[in-house]
């Protein structure tokens, strides 16, 4: 037997130890995915990339590729199943896109929009998150935060610093920040750290740049995120040669 | 304090109320109310805005360059005025005291392109009706879409104009409503030459159509000078932005007011001392704040803002053919200045055809498709940014932290500033139209249409949302509704 499984009905290749979401990325292929990224090592917590694999629910970010796997993807039933749990997110958080200076760059954002999310369907939080400005170059936003943890992971991980964590439990679930005055201002964090830049949302800001790029350059004006990071991940592969 | 009708002097009790809610073919959302005695005599006239929301208090705690695009929600009708004045309060706090040339004439030829936009809309979809068929035709026919079935070509006209200024903001803000190109201290994009080229391809002819449409009301009034002249009016002083030179800007400038005899009462006026000047009065009321100038008081200092305050207040017009109509009307109105509540209508045209003169000649500059878009300089804790929107003197107030985050905004929008003004006319045509007569909808209509003369946006007034449909609920002495109208 080869090394490839079917996605959608379509041979996908991959190499021993490629989860899913790797061997389908590689091949050019649009999985879902808010929490996952190709630098850091598969979380599994925003359950967006759900496939069914033989029938089962599955994270493909999780789960290794097999050969002969027949993996569902893009069916109708999946497709509901993610904008119920955009839904989610959205009401949970404070997302004002129309205001936000992440609008047309922001994952979320496109991924709704990918996955036809027309309304917010379920009632809002509401909650009262505190903006965080005392870092002189970076501002933290938590009201659009996901908790997908990449700012964990890069900080920890990348930078060696620990400057986020998340804390709470279920509902209460927040992120923090890893100072004694949970200030970002008082942590080593500074403007150059991958974790600066990994934010998929709107949280971590650079300071002053706001909406310097015009509406019709951003990410996603032009394309949606299923080519987008698409182009992204092959951009990535051929810089790292 | 209180003016003549605004409250009356014998007990409501004896007095029955006519009330006007929602007021129909303006932005947002208010009413006026009326109370009459058995014999139809008028005893107070309101207008009332009666929603609330908030902007300058969620502003707070916002990091100030997400301000421009936020507080632009104020309003569907003319976002590009809260846009660019925010822009502007925050070119000083950022330090950035002069724009960069493209910069600035990419924010002027945003603001052309919303003038031009706004004073379409408003003359030919919610005024024309009005004027083309009078003010008590059939009420069936009094929409844009009577006026598209009479007059097809005015109609035509207006909403081409209309359409032609939302392409300019789109090709200069990203989108044409809610758009994001002004940024503090400059903005995020120029023109490309495709985009010039296509705006300039139609650009002859909305200047063409522009004298059209200044010739239209130019004729209304001279065809009946008798109602032109005197429906609604009343004297009161004039304040708007003019250039340094004394010619009319609207994008920036200097304050000054004039009196209701045409005297200087101020000139060359920073606006970042505003606050010295002015003061706002709240009523019970109304959530509208009533504005005066402080050193005169409440009963003497309220003015009007707007298309017939720029037009009178600046010395000339710097493009030719809107020189040469503001000559006529100053001609016109017989070296007085004109006080007609209805010459806003010629006014606000001859601004049009001002801001299409100035789209034309600012897509003739070739530094709308420069590349040095932003400046930068000593960073300050407070700034003031004042345009001059389609409906009048729209002021933007900030304070910002050493955090970047604000921590103080005010707001006065151009229709706050016309309140007393607004309220002022409506009285004067009740007096004029409704003392003493049977309430038809024809003659609450006159109340309409002296309020629509001022082009008001109650929305952005109050910073609320409203709907239009008109609901008309005539009450007798004892509060039992005698009759309702509706119209949508």
């Amino acid at each position: 037997m080869t090394n490839s499984f079917l996605l959608d009905g379509e041979e996908v290749p991959f190499t021993p130890g490629q989860t899913v979401m790797q061997a389908a990325s590689a091949a050019g292929k649009y999985i879902p995915h808010l929490c996952w990224h190709p630098d850091f090592a598969a979380h599994g917590s925003c359950k967006l990339c759900t496939v069914k694999i033989g029938g089962r629910f599955a994270t493909a970010c999780t789960t290794r590729a097999a050969a002969g796997q027949e993996v569902e993807n893009g069916t109708e039933e999946l497709i509901a199943k993610r904008r119920t749990l955009l839904q989610l997110l959205f009401v949970e958080g404070n997302h004002f896109c129309p205001s936000c200076e992440k609008s047309g760059n922001c994952v979320l954002q496109a991924t709704a929009y990918e996955m036809g999310m027309l309304s917010p369907h379920f009632d809002h939080f509401y909650p009262d998150r505190a903006v965080d400005a005392s870092h002189p170059d970076v501002l933290l936003d938590f009201n659009r935060c996901i908790m997908c943890e990449l700012c964990v992971r890069a900080s920890r991980d990348v930078d060696g610093k620990n400057v986020f964590a998340l804390s709470g439990r279920g509902a209460k679930s927040h992120l923090i920040v890893n100072s004694e005055s949970g200030r970002l201002a008082d942590t080593d964090f500074a403007a150059t750290d991958r974790a600066a830049e990994v934010c998929p949302v709107g949280v971590i800001l650079r300071k002053r740049v706001g909406f310097a790029v015009p509406i019709g350059q951003r990410d996603y004006d032009a394309k949606p995120i299923s080519q987008k990071a698409v182009e992204k991940l092959a951009d990535s592969e051929k810089e790292a040669g | 304090m209180s003016f003549e009708l605004e409250t009356a002097t014998v007990a409501s009790d004896n007095l029955r109320r006519v009330a006007i809610d929602p007021v129909s073919r303006v932005e947002g959302h208010g009413k006026v109310t009326i109370l009459l005695d058995e014999h139809n005599k008028v005893h107070q006239v309101r207008l009332h805005i009666v929603e609330f929301r908030g902007f300058e208090r969620f502003i707070q705690g916002r990091p100030y360059w997400e301000v421009p695009v936020m507080v632009q929600r104020l309003c569907g009708i003319c976002p590009v005025s809260h846009h660019l004045a925010a822009s502007k309060a925050l070119d000083v706090i950022v330090g950035a005291d002069r724009l960069t040339p493209t910069a600035e004439k990419m924010r002027r030829l945003m603001h052309y392109g919303q003038i031009l936009q706004s004073h379409a809309l408003h003359f030919f979809h919610l005024s024309s009706p009005d004027l083309l068929f009078g003010f008590d035709s059939e009420v069936s026919r009094r929409s844009i879409v009577g006026v598209a079935e009479k007059y097809p070509d005015i109609a035509r006209k207006g909403i081409l104009l209309r359409k032609y200024g939302q392409e300019v903001i789109r090709h200069t803000a990203g989108k044409r409503v809610h758009g994001t190109g002004s940024v503090p201290g400059g903005v995020n994009k120029s023109l490309s030459g495709a985009e010039r080229a296509e705006l300039l391809k139609d650009a002859y002819q909305m200047i063409a159509w522009s004298r059209d449409a200044v010739r239209i009301i130019k004729e209304l009034h001279e065809q009946n000078p008798a109602l032109y002249d005197s429906f609604g009016t009343f004297p009161s002083n004039f304040m708007g932005m003019v250039a340094p030179d004394g010619s009319l800007d609207l994008y920036h400038g200097v304050l000054r007011a004039k009196d209701a005899a045409g005297r200087i009462l101020f000139d060359h006026v920073d606006y970042q001392t505003y606050d010295t000047l002015i003061t706002e009065e709240v009523k019970p009321w109304s959530y509208m704040k009533f504005p005066y100038f402080t050193s005169m008081g409440p009963e003497q200092g309220w003015y009007k803002v707007g298309p017939l305050a720029r037009v009178q207040n600046c010395d000339s017009i710097p493009t030719p053919f809107a020189e040469h109509e503001r000559r006529e009307l100053v001609a016109y109105a017989g070296g007085k200045p004109m006080h007609a509540t209805l010459g806003f209508h010629w006014a606000r045209m001859i601004e049009m055809l001002f801001a299409a003169e100035t789209i034309k000649a600012l897509l003739h500059d070739d530094d709308i498709e420069g590349t040095d878009l932003v400046v930068t300089g000593e960073r300050r804790r407070e700034g003031v940014g004042v345009i001059e929107a389609p409906r009048g003197t729209l002021f933007h107030h900030y304070q910002v932290g050493d955090d970047d985050l604000v921590t103080m905004a005010n707001l006065i929008v151009s229709t706050t500033n016309n309140n007393q003004a607004m309220n002022s006319a409506v009285r004067e045509v009740a007096k004029q139209y409704l003392d003493g007569k049977e309430i038809t909808e024809g003659l609450l209509n006159h109340i309409e249409v002296a309020i629509r003369a001022y082009d008001p946006c109650l929305s952005c007034a109050t910073h609320a949302l409203g709907k239009m449909p008109l609901e008309v609920t005539l009450l007798d002495a004892e509060g039992q509704m005698l009759d309702r109208k509706y119209k949508s």
